[in-house]
This record gives C-alpha cells, structure tokens and sequence, in this order.
C-alpha cells in the first residue's frame, strides 16, 4: 500500500463516518458537526489527488471548500438557535412538525 | 536500525496522524455530549493538519488550524456554550442506527476496495510537492479568479441570509 492509497482510504473512511454521524445521531448540533468532518474527509481526498497530480487546481478547491464550511455554518447556527428557542430541546425528535 | 527507522520517519508519522484522526472521528460517533463531540472534532482536524504540514502543503495546513479550529470550531464551541441545553434522558443514536452501520460497511468496503486497484503513477513523489503559496496564489487569482468572485458574492449571499434569519427570529418573538 502507498502512501496515495492510505490518505485516500482515510479520506473515504473519514467521510464514511460523517456520513453515519448525520444519520443515526439525533442532536443537532453533533449532526453539523458530523458534516464538517464529511467535508474534511473531502479535502484530503482533493489535497492527496493534487499532490498526485502535480497541480493547483486540489488546493484552489480546498479552499472552496473552506468557504463554502464557513458559509454552512454562518447560516445553520442561527436556524438551530431559533429552532432550540422554540423547542428548548436539539434532539431532532422535536421538530417532526418541519416535514411539512 | 535507527538509520532505517529515521528514513521511514515521515511515513511513520504519517501514519500516526492518520490512526489519531479516525479515533477522533469514531469518537464523534460515541460521545455524548456535544462539547465532547467537538473536541473530539477539533482533535481530528488538528491530527489533518499535521498530515497536510507533513505532505508539505503547509498553507492548507496554516489555513486548517486558522479557519477551521480557530473560526468555525470556536464558533460552534461558542454556541454549545451558549446553548447550554442539558439532553441527559433523550436517546443517542436515532432508529436508523443499524442500517446507517450497515450502509456505512457498505461505502466503507467498496470504496476502499476501489481504490485499492493499483493507481496511476504520481508526477511528483507525494509529499514532495511542485508548488508552494506561490504557485498556488498565481493559480488562485490568475486562472481561477472568477470562482474567488463568485465565493465573494456566497459570503455576502450568507450574511444577507443569516441577518434574514436572525429577523424572523426576532418578529416571532415579538408578535
């Protein structure tokens, strides 16, 4: 196994595991956090690629990535506080209401 | 024998950092309690950025520690603060556990056995990378400035949208 292999099997399992933690954890706020890690797994994958490769193009999209995290969260925290406020719970349980 | 241990070093950190990131990941997965979880997060965003530094890509490193551990993470241990709401009776994992556990063997498995199938051969030696802040920044703002525009106009899309949302919460709380 080489190197490229190994960074991609723990970028894969990283992922892996975010996705499990948004699926079967019930606080709102461990399932974000689940997401950050899916987004984390993602960019090892694009940086062991670019390094594979020899180009920019892995790092230029880790930093988009970056971006679009920060982003992510900017707008997910305030629809959590709003959702705890009315709630006072962040078990996801509560808000069955939102499927409409 | 110290010669060779010394010459396999970095491959020997490497794997290291990556055995502490998964734990830090599968701990997410057990812990209770969200500070916790967010520690455990921290741990393995910081166990990614020394594998970052190690493959010499060191400015994805610089910008792990500062954006993630030091924007995004303190915000959201700022919130679990501030949220302060105790879940000590509520259930821990929801009713998807066992097929989110089988799915997740399922990826895991198929991926892994996909990129076990011997890849192409790298230009450069990995961690002996052909560009620094440089090579990237010229990059970044010369051929790919239009997508840096366009991460400017999400930012300013994301505060108009977080002041939207943080409006709504105040008028259902006065009438």
């Amino acid at each position: 196994m080489d190197r490229t292999q190994l960074l991609i099997g723990v970028a894969v399992a990283l992922f892996s595991l975010g996705l499990v933690g948004v699926i079967v954890r019930r606080n709102v706020l461990v399932m974000l956090m689940c997401m950050e890690l899916m987004l984390n797994g993602v960019n090892l994958s694009l940086v062991t690629f670019a390094q594979q490769t020899a180009t920019t193009v892995g790092a230029v999209l880790v930093f988009l990535v970056f971006v679009v995290a920060t982003v992510e969260i900017a707008l997910a925290i305030p629809i959590v506080l709003l959702l705890v406020r009315a709630k006072r719970t962040l078990d996801l349980g509560a808000y069955d209401d939102l499927k409409g | 024998m110290i010669e060779n241990l010394l010459g396999h070093l970095d491959t020997l950190l490497l794997l290291l950092c990556a055995v502490g990131a998964l734990a830090g990941a599968a701990l997410m997965l057990v812990l209770r309690q969200p500070m916790r979880v967010a520690i455990a997060l921290i741990t393995t965003m910081l166990f990614l950025a020394a594998i970052y530094g190690l493959l010499g890509v060191h400015f994805v490193a610089a910008f792990q520690v500062l954006i993630y551990v030091g924007a995004v993470m303190v915000f959201m241990v700022y919130v679990i603060m501030l949220l302060e709401v105790r879940e000590t009776g509520a259930a821990r994992y929801s009713k998807l556990l066992v097929p989110g556990v089988a799915g997740f063997v399922v990826l895991l498995g198929t991926i892994v056995i996909s990129v076990w199938s011997p890849l192409p051969v790298p230009t450069v030696a990995i961690g002996r990378t052909a560009y620094g802040i440089a090579g990237f920044s010229l990059a970044f703002l010369g051929e790919y400035w239009f997508l840096f525009e366009l991460t400017s106009v999400l930012l300013v899309a994301a505060v108009v949208a977080a002041l939207a949302v943080i409006r709504v919460g105040r008028e259902t709380r006065h009438g």
